[in-house]
């Protein structure tokens, strides 16, 4: 029972750790947090990706 | 027929040209998709749980704050003991908006009176040593003014005593204070008063207002926030502790707690929550104002999303 | 409004037939689960829509199986604080695809041709996510709980609202949390959607409907 829950931890350890100290970015009076910029920063690239990329056109018109 | 609107009415989306669409194949793709990614992401970056702080990890951690926060708590110096409504009935607190005083208005539904709360009651719930009994009857013996002259000289002591030390303050006349907060720092490291400010007469307990409010008087928690840029002033309400994205769609309301006049304003939390209902109300009612529903047609971000349909139309 | 053929139909029934009827005639089978879209609708924009619906049906499954264990089970189980990081990043994706859905909907002005309420539905969406995604905050029992409560009750009591949505009460917050908040952002969700399936997606700005015999020569 113990070795099973060990190796449960050892299975659903995280490799990427992100309980460091943060790091922030400062612009004047913006202050965001790196993690943050990554998730708005990816939100504009999608978005701008999804106007921009050509929507596949095989499925045949009628 | 529909009666003719301002502009030429909008074509129905039926009278379109189609092509075969499989509506519950794609939600079924968009599932799995969303499925193997959050899957993914948990796997990779786990999620943050730091330790909440006990009043026990307080006050062992920094008994000056505690007992510093514990006289102003006996006192009614502290910010709880000062807040006004809900908590208490503190003449003249209260925010406003303009001359709309909500704060006031909504009354003190939930009260709480932070020498007994915090202080007197958990002293006398708990085994009395024969100086505190004494210390709790010259307390309450005792006039209110009487009363705060005891505490405001301990707390100006406490401040001028080594990192705030209990042990270090320099006599003085301040009557039963420090027995009294030096009983409640001796509960509080050994773990009861965890538990009886929360349980305050009952056995099952899930509402953690007084002993949040009690550990929030401090500066002990505020500390450990601003170390992981969590404060006000930090735009911390978007910010997670460690590495972690936040609650980033909260970036226009912790936005203006930046600036001024917000910044500088005594009644800033009304004043911002009356400007962030506005400016909701506006998200939903976009369509309906002027100007704010022309910007898709002014930026043509619109003739790139369609840009199939308008080469097919020349 | 009278129409013969239906006219002995429309006093069977009672007040189910009457819902019924109604039913069927503002949102008909082919429109409810359509087949087949307007050919304008070729845009990897239309996604996000779907995304965010599937995200919210990751969300609410993720949260219920740490239910099933209840509030304390992810400090103390590894298995638990997996389920709890699914949590969280489902929310980050619905979060992620809802605002990339809104700002989508926005540049097509989305709302033309009776489909107001189709956008103020889909806002008032963000606004309880934005509502439940923080008494999520609130329930954790960590330290964000404490102070981030500690935070935001200074904002709920400066308008008043504090006196009786108490964010210190984490069993008030649960209940928020896992009741009241989900059902009201999957029963708008839900009307969002139906009034998205009854006004049809909305057609290019200032598109003209093709007369026939130029669709037919076109295609």
């Amino acid at each position: 029972m113990a070795m099973a829950a060990a190796s449960a931890e050892r299975v659903l350890a995280a490799p990427v750790d992100l309980n460091h100290t943060g790091h922030y970015v400062h612009w004047g009076v913006v202050q965001i947090s790196v993690a943050n910029l990554v998730v708005v920063g990816l939100m504009v690239l999608v978005f701008v990706a999804a106007v921009l990329l050509p929507f596949p056109k095989g499925r045949g018109r009628r | 027929m529909k009666p003719l609107s301002r502009r030429t009415a909008e074509p129905e989306s039926a009278a379109f040209p189609t092509r075969p669409y499989d509506l519950l194949k794609e939600f079924t793709i968009a599932l799995v998709v969303v499925a193997l990614l959050t899957a993914g992401l948990a796997a990779l970056f786990s999620s943050p749980d730091d330790k909440p702080v006990t009043l026990a990890a307080w006050s062992a951690a920094a008994p000056g704050d505690f007992t510093a926060t514990a006289v102003a708590e006996l006192g009614a110096t502290s910010m709880t003991a000062q807040y006004g409504p809900p908590y208490n009935d503190t003449p003249g607190a209260g925010q406003k908006i303009g001359p709309l005083g909500l704060q006031r208005a909504a009354g003190v539904r939930i009260p709480v009176d932070t020498a007994e709360d915090f202080v007197l009651r958990p002293l006398r719930q708990a085994p009395e040593p024969a100086e505190v009994t004494a210390a709790l009857a010259a307390w309450s013996a005792a006039s209110t003014d009487r009363q705060q002259t005891w505490t405001a000289a301990y707390a100006d002591a406490l401040g001028k005593a080594p990192n705030g030390d209990p042990t270090q303050v320099a006599p003085g006349d301040y009557g039963p204070v420090p027995a009294l907060a030096g009983r409640l720092l001796t509960l509080a490291q050994a773990g009861g008063l965890d538990g009886q400010l929360l349980a305050q007469g009952h056995f099952y307990q899930t509402d953690y207002t007084k002993p949040v409010l009690f550990l929030a008087d401090g500066t002990y928690l505020a500390g450990l926030a601003d170390g992981q840029h969590l404060s006000g002033d930090q735009w911390g309400m978007m910010n997670e502790t460690g590495n972690y994205p936040g609650q980033a769609w909260l970036w226009l309301y912790t936005f203006w707690y930046q600036i001024d006049p917000f910044k500088s304003s005594t009644n800033a939390d009304a004043l911002i929550w009356a400007l962030m209902a506005v400016l909701s109300l506006g998200l939903v009612l976009v369509p309906f104002i002027p100007g704010v529903r022309s910007v898709p047609r002014w930026t043509k971000v619109y003739r790139l999303i369609w840009r199939d349909h308008y080469r097919g139309q020349r | 409004m009278s129409d013969p053929a239906t006219s002995r139909e429309v006093r069977s029934g009672g007040w189910t037939g009457a819902v019924r009827r109604y039913a069927v005639r503002t949102l008909p089978p082919e429109k409810l689960l359509p087949d087949t879209q307007p050919a304008y609708m070729a845009s990897w924009i239309y996604v996000f829509g779907v995304l965010t619906v599937s995200a919210l049906v990751v969300v609410v499954a993720t949260g219920c199986l740490l239910a099933l264990e209840g509030p304390g089970w992810w400090h103390v189980s590894s298995v638990g604080k997996y389920v709890n990081s699914l949590h969280l990043w489902s929310v980050e994706l619905f979060m992620f695809f809802m605002v990339i859905h809104l700002w989508g909907k926005f540049f097509m002005a989305a709302w033309r041709g009776r489909r107001a309420m189709t956008w103020m539905t889909g806002a008032v969406c963000f606004l309880a996510s934005v509502g439940a995604a923080f008494t999520g905050y609130l329930t954790q029992q960590n330290f964000d709980s404490q102070w981030i409560s500690g935070q935001a009750k200074d904002g709920l009591n400066a308008v008043g609202i504090g006196a009786w949505f108490n964010v210190l009460d984490f069993g008030q917050m649960l209940m928020w949390h896992i009741v009241l908040l989900p059902l009201a952002l999957g029963g708008l969700t839900g009307l969002h959607v139906l009034l998205v399936r009854r006004r049809g997606i909305v057609p290019p700005i200032d598109a003209t409907v093709p007369t026939p015999g130029a669709v037919e020569g076109r295609l």
